[in-house]
């Protein structure tokens, strides 16, 4: 890909295009257009994110062989390296086995989004087509002596002063996010023996909380101990996993499968009569 | 001299004042009070009269400009008076036919026990009529328009226990309405044309306004005349309003209220003068009235009503005449006067046989009357040779001068059609007049028992318990009665020759009114002969059937025109079906179209906001996405926008 | 081949994350979809500073990448902090616009 693209650099800032630009275009295109769909359609926000991130890529790409080189790299780097990572660790913390229903609550709203966004869509597409251009200057002169320090050139004459804000802007990006995120503790945490003595003076759960895993055949920390009648207690599970509904379900099907399994196993030991009955 | 003229108004004012709220302690007292406030009334206008007498024919106007009532921007509406010719003239009958009605009522009311206050109205009556006639300007006229309008109905109305006198009091006041109406649009339209309501003022500038302005004002006071002085088509109320006390109606056909229109017509002369169309629509209105009251007279067998239909038909030849213009205006004002002598005349009569046979007014039930009330008979009986125009008496100066001058109205058939009405009218007037004299002072005795009135509602229960199942007893009246019956008697002989001595009455209005001669197309003295000759005729026939021979007491089923006039030829049955039902459909249409066009929309309006509503509220279901959608819509629609207007 | 195409794309690409933030209710997804309509952004406006032959567009895109990267600390830190006290990450469960 690479080895594409820095084939396209060498002629990519004169007034034409290569052929190579366009089988490139037409190639790397359609997988961007795909993968941006998957970012909208996978069920999960891992894969999402992953989509997204290939996306990225591509369009990073596409930079380099528009002559932006400076933000092709910048694009790999920050976007696909630091803004992506960012999000699939956020994803790490909601959850990263949960699933989104993709079934519409909102009446009417798919069909709607759909309408608006190929509307949007037609009308840009439309819009642009309209526009009619078909000829361009080209970057030759304007990358002449090297697109970074053209950039450097402008950002720091030209638009210093927007350069300085975005600065700022970062900064006060950072400490919100801190503020945003962090918990300030205004009590000493408790110890573990305040702890056991609390849960006495409270009366329940005076053991410990069951583990999971118990009569279950699984000792797996997500899967829920099942209680005498066999359903499943959510006691028995961390409150992490709880609240990201990560819970694996073995109440019916996986206990009919246990049951199974374990007939089974019991033929194959041959000492099966008396557990069937 | 000229600061007497308030006081003209505000003698009776007081006396209405003090009377109505003065309280029972005036009850012995009160009638007193009332007739001498009412003298005093006749007396301060006899000074003015003869001050009026003393001067040049212009200069006898005066003006009393007591107080600007309504001064804001160019709106100014004063309370000021002017006394010319034409008001004394008014107000000479008013207070002295009204000073004698008071008179009269001393003792034709002394067994009622409201009799204070019936005075007190009578004195209402007499300040707001002359408020009407001496006002400067068409707003102080139309405060006593409506003061009249008022008083009448306090005293049609005064036996208010009868439900019959209590309608006919609505009914005088609801069709006078219709009038007024005409009167207010009259002075806006005056205020807007000409900017202000003085007569003066008005009247000068008739000659530079367009005819059509003119001509409106001109139908829109007919209208306001036509409901004051019962002209035909707002004729229906004065029958009824034979409900009141005799002497109320006496007041109300010969000296005051009815005289009201054929004022308002005179006094806006100009107008009509420069007017045509309005002028015609007068003459007509006028001849429609003449004939059709005295249709009516001639069915009727109650006195009053008789009475009634007569004062309809006279009014109308006063209108007719105040249509034809300057040869006209003069003749009505003097018939207006020897009217206003001899119907008062003959309505205090009336009442004098009504008081002398229990209240009785069916003159079926009268009959061989004059021998027991010589005095009655012989006034009732100057009045009606007054009335029928007997050569020589008050109605034959004035009445047959009006049919001279419709002889003289325009030209090609008008003359013919307007003086052969005048005519015939005369003619009408001498048959129902004579049935009238017939039927009460002549033949056998018709007398019956007064009928039960707990059984039988009699027309005037003032006395009816008393004299209940009796035979009446026929009695001559006492003094206060015939006094004044006296007196009217000589002004119904004397004053038709008096005014046309010299034609002084017309020289007398010619200031106010102008004067022209008319010129008939027939000779004056063939139309006196065939006056004369109708005269007789009208006579005779009513001779032949009633004089000749005897009159049934019930009365027979009669002809199809006579069952008509009987009920006033169907005027109160055109209102109904016209106006009432009418009225009905049209009120029941107009809920109809509330109900459904007006509300329906008003409620449509607000259904579809609320339903609106309801559904732009389930746009804001508070979520993030649903708003983005909206968002990415309009932001499609800015882009389309955008990108049509560069294609355009 | 005419560089418009990539605004094509750019177009395409930025309809699609439009939509995906439409229909997608995970907080995060949602703003993947975000970052994707700002990287079609940068694409057009890198194809247009080859267009027109000088280093503006590409600035622009530049200042587009440093801010996307602060909007998303604070978006995830945000997303963080909503998880902790929702145990969710659905755009929907924190609707609260509505009474």
């Amino acid at each position: 890909m690479s080895a594409l693209a820095s084939q396209a650099v060498t002629d990519l800032a004169a007034y034409t295009t290569s052929t190579g630009e366009a089988v490139q275009f037409w190639v790397l295109g359609t997988v961007a257009v795909i993968g941006a769909l998957c970012t909208i359609l996978m069920k999960k926000a891992v894969h999402s994110a992953l989509c997204l991130a290939g996306t990225m890529i591509i369009l990073a790409v596409f930079y380099l062989a528009n002559g932006a080189y400076f933000l092709g790299i910048v694009q790999v780097v920050v976007y696909t390296g630091a803004i992506m990572m960012l999000f699939l660790f956020v994803v790490m913390l909601v959850g990263v086995t949960a699933a989104d229903s993709l079934k519409e609550t909102i009446k009417g709203q798919r069909w709607l989004a759909l309408l608006c966004g190929l509307g949007f869509a037609v009308l840009l597409v439309g819009g642009i087509g309209n526009a009619a251009i078909t000829e361009f200057n080209g970057l030759g002169t304007a990358n002449a002596g090297g697109n970074v320090e053209g950039l450097a050139a402008l950002i720091f004459t030209k638009y210093v002063f927007a350069f300085e804000i975005t600065g700022a802007l970062l900064i006060t990006a950072a400490v919100g996010a801190m503020v945003l995120t962090h918990r300030e503790r205004t009590e000493r945490a408790k110890t573990q023996r305040e702890l056991a003595e609390q849960r006495v003076r409270e009366g329940k759960h005076l053991p410990p909380l069951p583990a999971p895993g118990v009569y279950a055949r699984h000792n797996a920390v997500d899967i829920a101990g099942l209680l005498p009648d066999g359903t499943p207690s959510e006691l028995t599970v961390m409150k992490t996993l709880r609240d990201r509904g990560q819970i694996r379900d073995v109440s019916t099907e996986a206990l009919r499968d246990l049951a199974a399994l374990e007939q089974r196993s019991e033929e194959r030991l041959g000492r099966g009569q008396e557990a069937a009955k | 001299m000229e600061n007497l003229i308030a006081l003209l108004v505000a003698a009776p004012l007081l006396g209405a004042v003090i009377l109505l709220c003065g309280g029972r302690r005036l009850d012995r007292t009160g009638h007193w009070l009332g007739t001498l406030l009412a003298l005093g009334s006749f007396v301060v206008a006899a000074l003015l009269f003869t001050d009026m007498l003393g001067r040049d024919g212009e200069d006898r106007a005066m003006h009393q400009h007591l107080f600007s009532w309504i001064p804001v921007g160019g709106f100014q509406a004063d309370i000021a008076f002017q006394l010319d010719q034409l008001s004394m003239t008014f107000v000479l009958l008013i207070t002295g036919v009204g000073s004698l009605i008071h008179i009269y009522s001393i003792g034709y009311m002394e067994h009622d026990e409201r009799r204070r206050r019936f005075f007190g109205y009578l004195n209402l009556f007499l300040a707001a009529m002359l408020i009407l006639v001496i006002a400067d300007n068409y707003l102080l006229l139309y405060v006593g328009w409506e003061g009249v309008g008022l008083a009448s109905y306090l005293l049609i109305g005064f036996w208010q226990h009868k439900p019959s006198a209590a309608t006919a009091a609505k009914k005088a006041f609801l069709v006078n309405r219709v009038g007024d109406m005409g009167l207010s649009i009259a002075i806006m339209l005056m205020f807007t044309t000409f900017g202000t309501f003085a007569f003066g003022d008005v009247l000068a500038a008739t000659g530079e306004t367009s005819e059509g302005k003119l001509t409106a004002i001109g139908l829109m006071l007919l209208l306001a005349a036509c409901g004051k002085s019962a002209q035909v088509p707002l004729q229906s109320w004065l029958g009824d309003a034979m409900e009141g006390p005799t002497p109320v109606s006496a007041l109300i056909h010969a000296a005051t209220m009815v005289t009201a229109g054929v004022y308002l017509i005179t006094r806006s002369g100009a107008i009509f003068n420069a007017a045509p169309d309005a002028q015609l629509a007068v003459v007509i209105v006028g001849a429609v009235t003449l004939l059709f009251g005295a249709i009516v007279g001639c069915a009727k067998d109650d006195i009053k009503k008789a009475l009634a239909g007569s004062t309809m038909s006279q009014i109308g030849y006063m209108v007719l005449a105040a249509g034809l213009g300057p040869i006209g205006y003069a003749f009505a004002i003097m018939h207006l006067v020897t009217h206003g002598f001899f119907k008062a005349g003959l309505f205090l009569g009336a009442g004098s046989v009504m008081h002398g046979m229990n209240d009785e007014v069916d003159m079926r039930k009268y009959g061989g009357l004059r021998k027991y009330m010589p005095v009655t008979f012989v006034t009732f009986g100057l009045g009606y040779l007054a009335i029928i125009g007997f050569p020589g008496l008050s109605g034959f100066w004035s009445k047959d001068k009006i049919i001279e001058a419709a002889f003289a109205y325009g030209d090609g058939v008008r003359p013919w059609i307007f003086g052969g009405v005048a005519l015939l009218g005369a003619g009408i007037t001498a048959f129902y007049m004579t049935r009238v004299m017939l039927m009460t002072f002549f033949g056998e005795k018709r007398w019956q028992p007064t009928p039960d009135p707990h059984k039988e509602p009699s027309a005037e229960p003032a006395a009816d318990d008393a004299h209940a199942g009796e035979m009446p007893h026929p009695h001559e009246s006492p003094k206060s009665m015939t006094i004044p019956m006296i007196v009217l008697a000589f002004g119904s002989v004397f004053a038709g020759g008096l005014f046309s001595l010299n034609e002084s009455f017309v020289h007398w209005l010619e200031p106010v009114t102008a004067f022209e001669h008319p010129h008939p197309v027939i000779s004056v003295p063939a139309i006196t002969a065939s006056t004369m000759v109708v005269l007789a005729i009208g006579v005779a026939i009513a001779w032949f059937m009633y004089g000749k021979r005897p009159v049934p007491v019930t009365a027979p089923r009669g002809s199809v025109l006579t069952r008509a006039a009987r009920r006033d030829l169907l005027q109160d049955d055109f209102n109904h079906v016209v106006l009432v039902r009418g009225g009905e459909h049209l009120t029941r249409s107009l809920v109809y179209v509330d109900h459904t066009l007006v509300d329906g929309v008003v409620n449509g309006t607000a259904a579809s906001f609320g339903g609106l509503s309801g559904r732009m509220r389930k746009l804001q279901n508070g979520f993030a996405r649903s708003y983005a959608v909206s968002m990415l819509g309009g932001t499609a629609v800015l882009v389309a926008a955008t990108l049509l207007m560069r294609a355009v | 081949m005419n560089p418009v195409n990539y605004l094509y794309l750019a177009s395409l690409l930025f309809a699609i994350g439009a939509t995906g933030v439409l229909i997608r209710r995970n907080a995060i997804v949602v703003f993947m979809c975000i970052e994707l309509m700002l990287n079609a952004c940068n694409l057009a406006l890198v194809a247009f500073s080859r267009m027109h032959g000088n280093l503006d567009g590409q600035i622009i895109a530049f200042f587009t990448m440093v801010v996307a990267a602060a909007e998303v600390v604070v978006g995830l830190a945000i997303i963080v902090s909503l998880f902790r006290s929702r145990h969710s990450a659905s755009v929907d469960d924190a609707s609260l616009m509505k009474l």
